[in-house]
């Protein structure tokens, strides 16, 4: 008789303990390290594009078709996005939600600039004949800024389904944990197009 | 009891530690205000073209250097103070170290072989 109680009590003691154990840490770290192998993804394309870049196969350089005032653009709306999405962060830990999801909605408004500006871009480029399969130069170029782009695509559909659970569940400690691996993973995609506007257009223009 | 008392502690270390690992206001905008810098020169740099080759190639990465860690410092809070952060800040420097491994190993082989095949 007295056996079942007590076993009660262990299976709800445990119940207890796993509610309030810091597993919400242990995801975004996890989710950091994830990004850690991405970096390394992105560090092979990175050097397939440093190996291929001057092989243009008597086509265009990188000189003949980047434009430094539109990659500026598409910069200045990357970082804005990296600001707005910070401001988010800053009222979900606040518990507002509905400057969290005002805050998303602008983030989430300059991604899909970018990513037009980016999409405008390659079908410029594929329109007048320079696609990927013109030289290695150019493979190696839309996989680079391709990869970034599928990323950051990615990124917008995630937030698109965070602001709809945040506007139907609220601020929980689940969703705040799920828009802090967000938010790395939107901030790591700015640290790459760094690497990407020197590596690929700037040193590309010079 | 105990077991409260060690709720209430877990739920005071929740909180500092969620302190740690999110930024203010203020972190975002210096490290947004830098950065716009860190964009700028480099851009202006290169469409500029005042400097001479070596310089501008000098001058945007060390930009880029730059704003990498201040992107990684202000946006995504890596530091060496909490016990999460020196771990995520310790495998972001192996991953550097493999990406630099990767990239600059690649870079040489084939630039040296490709030199060697002009002879």
């Amino acid at each position: 008789m007295s056996s079942i109680p007590a076993d009660i009590n262990i299976i709800n003691h445990d119940a207890h303990a796993h509610e309030h154990h810091d597993t919400g840490g242990d995801t975004v770290f996890g989710f950091w390290l994830y990004l850690m192998t991405d970096c390394l993804l992105f560090a092979s394309f990175f050097a397939t594009y440093a190996v291929l870049y001057m092989n243009t196969a008597g086509g265009v350089s990188g000189k003949d078709i980047f434009e430094l005032d539109f990659v500026a653009v598409e910069t200045a709306a990357l970082l804005l996005s990296s600001i707005t999405f910070g401001f988010a962060m800053i009222s979900a830990h606040a518990q507002k939600k509905a400057t969290t999801l005002i805050w998303l909605a602008i983030t989430f408004a300059f991604g899909v600039v970018f990513i037009s500006m980016e999409v405008y871009e390659f079908h410029h480029l594929i329109a007048h004949g320079n696609g990927p399969q013109r030289s290695a130069f150019l493979t190696s170029f839309f996989s680079l800024v391709g990869l970034h782009g599928l990323h950051v695509t990615a990124g917008l559909i995630w937030m698109a389904t965070m602001m709809i659970e945040v506007s139907r569940r609220g601020l929980n400690p689940a969703t705040v944990t799920r828009l802090s691996c967000l938010s790395l993973f939107w901030h790591f995609l700015d640290v790459v197009w760094i690497c990407v506007f020197t590596v690929v257009y700037l040193m590309g223009v010079m | 009891m105990s077991h409260s008392e060690s709720h209430v502690l877990n739920e005071l270390q929740t909180q500092s530690h969620s302190d740690a690992a999110h930024g203010s206001v203020k972190d975002y905008l210096i490290g947004f205000v830098l950065s716009i810098v860190l964009t700028a020169i480099p851009f202006w740099a290169v469409m500029s073209g005042t400097l001479s080759k070596p310089t501008t190639f000098a001058c945007i990465v060390v930009m880029a250097i730059v704003q990498i860690w201040v992107h990684l410092k202000y946006f995504l809070h890596l530091n060496f103070t909490t016990e999460d952060g020196k771990a995520s800040s310790l495998s972001f420097i192996f991953s550097a170290l493999i990406i630099v491994m990767v990239v600059g190993l690649s870079v040489w082989i084939i630039y040296e072989s490709n030199a060697m095949m002009m002879y």
